[in-house]
């Protein structure tokens, strides 16, 4: 960065400048990163490590084994596998009814768009504790009972309307003209939003669907009320962990934690890669 | 083949009526700008004729099939948009490329005519560049190659080279006139540049407020404007419009005589400044002269006429000084009379 030409007062202004950038970014990701840093310390130190005063900040006697243990408990496996299907269904549903809504909403002046708008928010008003009752009794009349798709689709409910609104402004920061060019050569409609729209939405639509993933991960309410035996993770170890050692509970956080923070890992490349700002 | 027929078309937004009745018929091959002031409703037209605003009514032909209900895509034209609208997410090369691939041509076509629109628009070097890594005129230049790579059989451009320096749109001009009349394509071209639009066109149609005021070749339409507006409009400086008195069916410019097609009352004379001629007072037209500017090619008199306020041209040879008053010959030939009621002129005299 810093040339032949510039004086040392400037480079002085640059290096603060980068002083405090750097700072910055250390202290986010200290933020974030401290307490998953904790959490696994705990999970992976077992039950010495757990209990231990004063906490060994470096992670010394920590082995996998009291993490494998925690998995290899009865129903746990199961219920990741549960949660990571409900999360799947809840991710593709609302992106493949709320991408659409959102579409519209950007693209077309339609009567009742602002009351279809508000109404859509809404839905989100409304207490899911009263809703519980209801819902139990519709669910076991549809075989929907403690099934991980009946989960799936009461978080599409949850994430739907996020989903939408969230979408709709990404379809507005695809230029129409974009389109317009496309149908003049030679696109129809809809090769024009899969050539041009989605291609451009993409980061937007992924940020949506980790979005989407994470509500129905971290989601308990509901799914504690519809299962019995076929328990999403955070609805397994809410009755679980209360009667578990500490390093087990470490463990289950652990486990919460893990999978979102390796998905939006996975899908990081989409999350930024918006034109304009940079293009591989 | 590709003839456009623009038959009374119609536009609102709301309340508001963009386009009040525009009908115009462009024959195969021709070259015709639309030329107007800013929201006059230039691109509005051209957005009907591409199909992607539909008319409040009126139809559009082309080449004699009513194109009203078709979507873009089988209209047959290409488009160079206002803002460009060039794609970000493809290189140069793949923007370029984009109408051929949509008539699935095969590459070593595509790569034949992107080179060729490229090389058009000196935009070779960038063709694995994207657009974000451009220029405002080099993204300018790309939407106008992706528009030349399928060779359309009608070309729509709105303001194609409003972002190129003077001197490059200047060569981009005479190359786009060499190319276009060479394919035969029916050209439509937006611009807010009359220079541009006298140099290029084989027709102007000048356009105001929703309407088309007057269509004629540049001569005719510099020449004899169907309006004061059209007058106002075109040339620099624009035409001097003199109200005079008429008597007898004559207008008296110190010793000139010129006969008017009124009886009485007042007419307006439309003046090109670069028409007269510098003679005695009195003999014509006197001018107060307020400021002379001499431009080097001309000199440029500001002042007024009968009181009215005037601009003309002398050769760079005269000497005129500020606050003088110069006496100016009338060329008959070369006038333009208007009604002073509907500020339309009058056809012009045998
Ligand atoms: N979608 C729209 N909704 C409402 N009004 C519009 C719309 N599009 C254009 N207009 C109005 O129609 C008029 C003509 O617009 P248009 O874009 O055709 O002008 P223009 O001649 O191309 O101007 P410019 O030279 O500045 O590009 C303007 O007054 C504009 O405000
Ligand atoms: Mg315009």
């Amino acid at each position: 960065m810093s040339n032949t030409m510039s004086t040392s007062g400037h480079a002085g202004f640059i290096s603060a400048r980068m002083l405090l950038f750097w700072s910055g970014i250390i202290a986010l990701c200290a933020w974030v990163l401290v307490p998953i840093y904790l959490v696994a310390l705990g999970a992976l130190g077992g039950r010495a490590g757990a209990y231990q005063w004063p906490k060994n900040l470096l992670p010394n006697d920590i082995s996998l084994q009291p993490f494998i243990l925690f998995l290899k408990t009865e129903g746990v496996f199961q219920s990741f596998l549960n949660s990571l299907g409900a999360a799947g269904i809840t991710v593709a549903l609302s992106i493949a009814l709320g991408a659409p809504a959102g579409y519209a909403l950007a693209r077309y002046n339609f009567r009742g768009k602002d009351s279809y708008r508000l109404l859509v928010l809404l839905t989100r008003a409304f207490p899911l504790a009263i809703l519980a009752l209801p819902l139990t009794v519709s669910y076991i009349r549809l075989g929907l009972y403690d099934t991980v798709l009946g989960v799936g689709l009461i978080h599409t409910v949850l994430a739907l309307p996020f989903a939408a609104l969230v979408t709709q402004g990404i379809f507005l920061g695809v230029p129409r003209e974009l389109e317009e060019a496309a149908w003049v050569f030679g696109c129809t409609r809809i090769q024009a939003f899969f050539k041009i729209v989605a291609p451009l939405a993409l980061p937007g639509l992924v940020a949506t669907a980790v979005f989407a993933f994470v509500i129905s991960w971290n989601e308990v309410f509901a799914a504690s009320v519809l299962t019995v035996r076929h328990r999403t993770l955070t609805a397994y170890l809410l009755t679980v962990l209360s009667e578990s050692p500490m390093h087990y509970r470490f463990a289950g956080g652990l486990m919460l934690i893990l999978p979102s923070v390796v998905f939006i890992f996975a899908v990081r490349r989409y999350l930024f890669a918006i034109w304009g700002v940079s293009s591989k | 083949m590709a003839n456009i027929v623009i038959d009374n078309i119609k536009k609102s937004f709301g309340a508001f009526q963009a386009l009040k009745g525009v009908s115009l018929t462009i024959k195969d091959g021709e070259f015709v700008s639309l030329l107007g002031p800013s929201g006059c409703g230039k691109t509005t037209l051209l957005r009907i004729i591409a199909g992607l605003e539909t008319s409040t009514s009126g139809d559009i032909r082309i080449g004699d099939k009513s194109v009203i209900g078709l979507p873009p895509k089988d209209r047959g034209l290409a488009m160079v948009f206002q803002n460009y609208a060039v794609f970000p997410h493809m290189t140069v090369y793949e923007n370029v490329a984009f109408g051929l691939r949509m008539q699935k041509a095969d590459d070593a076509r595509v790569k034949k005519q992107v080179e060729k629109a490229a090389g058009l628009l000196h935009i070779e070097a960038y063709l694995d560049r994207y657009p974000n890594k451009l220029s405002g005129g080099q993204r300018q230049r790309v939407a106008v190659a992706r528009a030349l790579a399928v060779e359309p059989g009608v070309l729509l451009m709105d303001e194609p080279l409003s972002n190129l320096d003077a001197l490059l749109r200047l060569e981009m001009r005479t190359e786009l006139k060499t190319v276009l009349q060479e394919a035969g394509t029916t050209t439509i071209y937006v611009t807010h540049d009359q220079t541009e639009a006298m140099g290029l066109s084989d027709r102007i149609a000048v356009v105001h407020d929703g309407r088309i005021e007057q269509v004629g070749t540049p001569v005719e339409v510099y020449n004899h404007p169907a309006t004061r507006f059209v007058g106002g409009f075109i040339g620099n400086p624009p035409m001097n419009f003199i109200t005079m008195p008429v008597t007898n069916g004559q207008v008296a410019a110190g010793s000139q005589r010129f006969a008017v097609p009124a009886q009485g009352g007042e007419i307006v004379l439309g003046l090109r400044g670069e028409t007269v001629e510098r003679a005695p007072t009195g003999q014509g037209l006197d001018m107060e002269v307020r400021v002379a500017e001499p431009m080097g090619s001309h000199l440029l008199l500001t002042g007024s006429i009968l009181g009215q306020p005037a601009r003309v041209i002398l050769p760079a040879t005269e000497t005129v000084k500020n606050g003088e008053t110069v006496g100016l010959a009338l060329d008959p030939k070369r006038l333009t009379w208007l009604s002073p009621e509907s500020g339309v002129s009058y056809p012009a005299a045998a």
